[in-house]
């Protein structure tokens, strides 16, 4: 507790690291503490800007769901199924239930491929001072070994639905290019059976984990069914009672422009709520708000992990991805168990001139799509909205309290633990644009 | 890779504009991870380790193209640091689907997606690291395959050329006995002219290649494009969307779109 006995004391301190490691992307991270006070968190994305919404203007409307999974390499599923869904929209196309069912399967894979990299390779070292995950095996061989069949269950579900794991070229709007076999499917099960006690052992060992106390109460936003975990639709509801159809997203959500970052931030229209708007999509916002939708097995381990229902602190996210693990393999093996190809294997619509949206959970977080598209088949505009994005100002409102509430910590110590906390929230800054530059700087007058 | 008392190849992944997905394909090498790390160190590579160590590097294994003023230098000094450069991925070996800029009013496109266009420093042009520095190998693909990817480490390893086939995608659809979409549905596709790498993916999902592992050596696409449009009646627009996308600023896809009337 240096910084209280001197707290007389007048100064400036500035923090800085020059790359932020294991993270998606290209970023910078600068905190300003003058005379013990953080007067700054700002999380910079340098990444370059692609412009991939003016690149697709005039862009034939199928082309969007294999050009937009171009702006993540580690979750295009996403952006295949929001493109996908609000093309459809625009389309008046109703999908069949077996390509419903499918296009679920698919995003349970890219969660376990997507959480699995996430929780043991890029944000589990953080908690044992390691540098990367061949350090971290040292430590724990069986359960790195288990995460990484994890991962690899997860891209194979991409690879047999998709064609293959980064890109699948399968995707296509109204459905699929071709629905695969009931012996094909089946092929995940024995993988599947396997994967889900891996998920189970996962969520005993990062429960274990040495956590730092922080709580911070955020407004959480998240996709809604009444049915089930979400993940392709739904309604948007918040913790502070907003629900919406994806429709009325742009009324509510803005993005604003700030000098520091290539990524423009989202924020609540109205800037309600704390943090003039901050609000936080991801598995910490779908648990609080749809946890109960959770498969059995998923919510015994939660209880078992002693997770509260709503898991304000934001270092615990990592139980919480392990949970969403269980989730994605339980509902992946129903899937698989229960399918039985029906039905084309998409379903086709006249072009027409319309707009469309939809919102699907990245597993990152809310991801939004709007197109307009011409009677001609082509994209007039369109509006991407990627949970990172909507993140930055949650992200730089715990840098703020982490900072605040660790100014007793050796420089070296703080500066891992901040760049710690952005990991928390497993940014992907090629969907927000782009390595992360953390910068820590403690003024004294 | 192992077997011989050898020192660890020093080994540096760098990202340029991107989606993140070629350097990606390393960490999806699940079964190969810890053999591969056994051969290799991980010195500079960002993306999965936080121990950064400086240069020189055995082997820069380049992702992206060059977008920014920043970029145009940090590439210079990649190169300066690295034995052997290899580019990975369609971005860093032709631009990449960002460079679909190219031609365009890049101040007007920034302007449509920036509120304050100001705070933005982006290049007229997205271009390939080959544009900028002497390249030793480049890998194609978007993404690249993964399984070639550790043929090329290994050949560094091994001082040897990387065993790579340069044939074109109809060659895989011939090997694996896929029905061709061109002639018996008349599907646009590219698999003529595109490199293989693939194994011929698209076609075996009943889609027509659309050219993301570019164009193959010796390829003849104005022949490719005279049959589409005349045998097939495809519209020059669709064929230059086509001849557009992944790798679209690659010479020999750009040379083929000359001749389209859009």
């Amino acid at each position: 507790m240096r910084e209280m006995k001197n707290k007389t004391e007048k100064r400036t301190i500035r923090f800085e690291v020059d790359a932020l490691a294991r993270v998606e992307g290209e970023g910078a991270l600068t905190v300003v503490v003058h005379d013990g006070v953080v007067e700054e968190a700002k999380l910079r994305i340098f990444e370059p800007p692609r412009l991939f919404e003016t690149l697709l203007r005039g862009r034939f409307l199928g082309e969007a769901p294999d050009v937009t999974a171009r702006i993540c390499g580690i979750c295009p599923v996403a952006y295949q199924m929001s493109s996908t869904h609000a093309l459809e929209q625009a389309l008046g196309i109703t999908i069949t239930p077996t390509i419903r069912a499918l296009r679920r399967l698919l995003y349970c894979g890219e969660w376990i491929e997507s959480h699995a990299l996430h929780l043991c390779m890029l944000h589990a070292p953080d908690f044992f001072g390691k540098h990367n995950v061949a350090e971290l095996a040292a430590l724990f061989p069986s359960e790195v070994q288990n995460s990484l069949k994890l991962k690899k269950t997860g891209n194979e579900i991409l690879r047999v639905l998709g064609g293959r794991e980064i890109h699948p070229i399968n995707i296509r709007v109204g459905g699929f290019y071709k629905l695969p076999s009931q012996s094909e499917l089946r092929t995940l099960r024995e993988r599947l059976l396997l994967a889900k006690d891996q998920a189970l052992a996962t969520v005993k060992w990062v429960s274990a984990f040495p956590f730092p106390h922080v709580e911070r109460d955020c407004e959480l936003v998240s996709l809604w069914h009444p049915d089930e975990y979400p993940l392709c639709e739904g309604k948007i509801v918040s913790s502070a009672g907003l629900s919406i159809d994806p429709c009325d997203f742009e009324t509510h959500f803005v993005e604003t422009h700030v000098s520091h970052s290539n990524a423009l931030h989202a924020h609540q229209q109205n800037g309600g709520g704390k943090d003039g708007g901050a609000y936080l999509v991801g598995p910490l916002a779908r648990y609080a708000l749809c946890g109960d939708k959770l498969p059995v097995e998923a919510k015994q381990a939660a209880q078992a992990a002693k997770l509260p229902p709503v898991c304000k602190n934001p270092f615990q996210s990592i139980v919480v991805r392990a949970v969403e693990l269980v989730f994605a393999c339980e509902e992946a093996l129903r899937i698989v168990n229960e399918y039985e190809p029906q039905g084309p294997a998409f379903v086709d619509a006249p072009f027409q001139t319309a707009r469309g949206v939809a919102a699907t959970c990245a597993p990152r977080g809310l991801l939004f799509h709007r197109y307009d598209v011409r009677a001609d088949g082509t994209i007039e505009s369109c509006k991407i909205v990627p949970p990172t994005s909507q993140n930055q100002p949650a992200i730089e409102a715990d840098l703020r309290l982490v900072a605040q509430t660790h100014l007793h910590l050796p420089h070296q110590e703080l500066t891992a633990r901040l760049e710690h906390a952005i990991r928390n929230h497993d940014p992907c800054i090629s969907c927000a644009t782009h390595a992360l530059r953390v910068e820590v700087v403690r003024t004294k007058t | 890779m192992n077997g011989v008392d050898k020192p660890k190849l020093r080994l540096g992944v760098f990202k340029f504009a991107s989606c993140d997905g070629c350097q990606l394909s390393l960490l999806d090498l699940e079964d190969e991870l810890f053999e591969l790390l056994s051969a290799v160190e991980l010195s500079n590579f960002l993306e999965a380790s936080s121990a950064v160590l400086p240069g020189p590097y055995d082997v820069a294994l380049v992702e992206g193209s060059i977008t920014t003023v920043h970029d145009q230098e940090r590439i210079l000094e990649i190169r300066a640091s690295a034995k052997r450069l290899v580019t990975i991925g369609a971005c860093a070996t032709s631009g990449g689907i960002q460079a679909l800029r190219n031609g365009a009013n890049v101040g007007e496109w920034v302007a449509s997606v920036y509120p304050s266009p100001d705070y933005i420093s982006t290049l007229e042009h997205s271009t390939p690291i080959s544009a900028h520095v002497p390249v030793d190998y480049e890998l194609f693909g978007c993404p690249v395959n993964k399984h070639q990817l550790l043929e090329v480490l290994s050949a560094v390893w091994q001082d040897r050329k990387p065993r790579v086939r340069g044939v074109s995608v109809c060659s895989e659809c011939k090997a694996k006995g896929t029905p061709c979409v061109l002639v018996t549905r008349g599907t646009a596709c590219l698999g003529p002219l595109t490199h293989a790498g693939c194994e011929a993916l698209c076609p075996t999902y009943g889609r027509g290649c659309f050219g993301c592992y570019g164009p193959q050596n010796t390829c003849n696409a104005d022949a490719l494009v005279t049959h589409l449009q005349h045998a097939h009646g495809q519209p020059d627009v669709v064929l230059s969307r086509l001849l557009n996308t992944y790798a679209g600023q690659a010479s020999a896809f750009a040379q083929a779109r000359k001749r389209l009337t859009t």
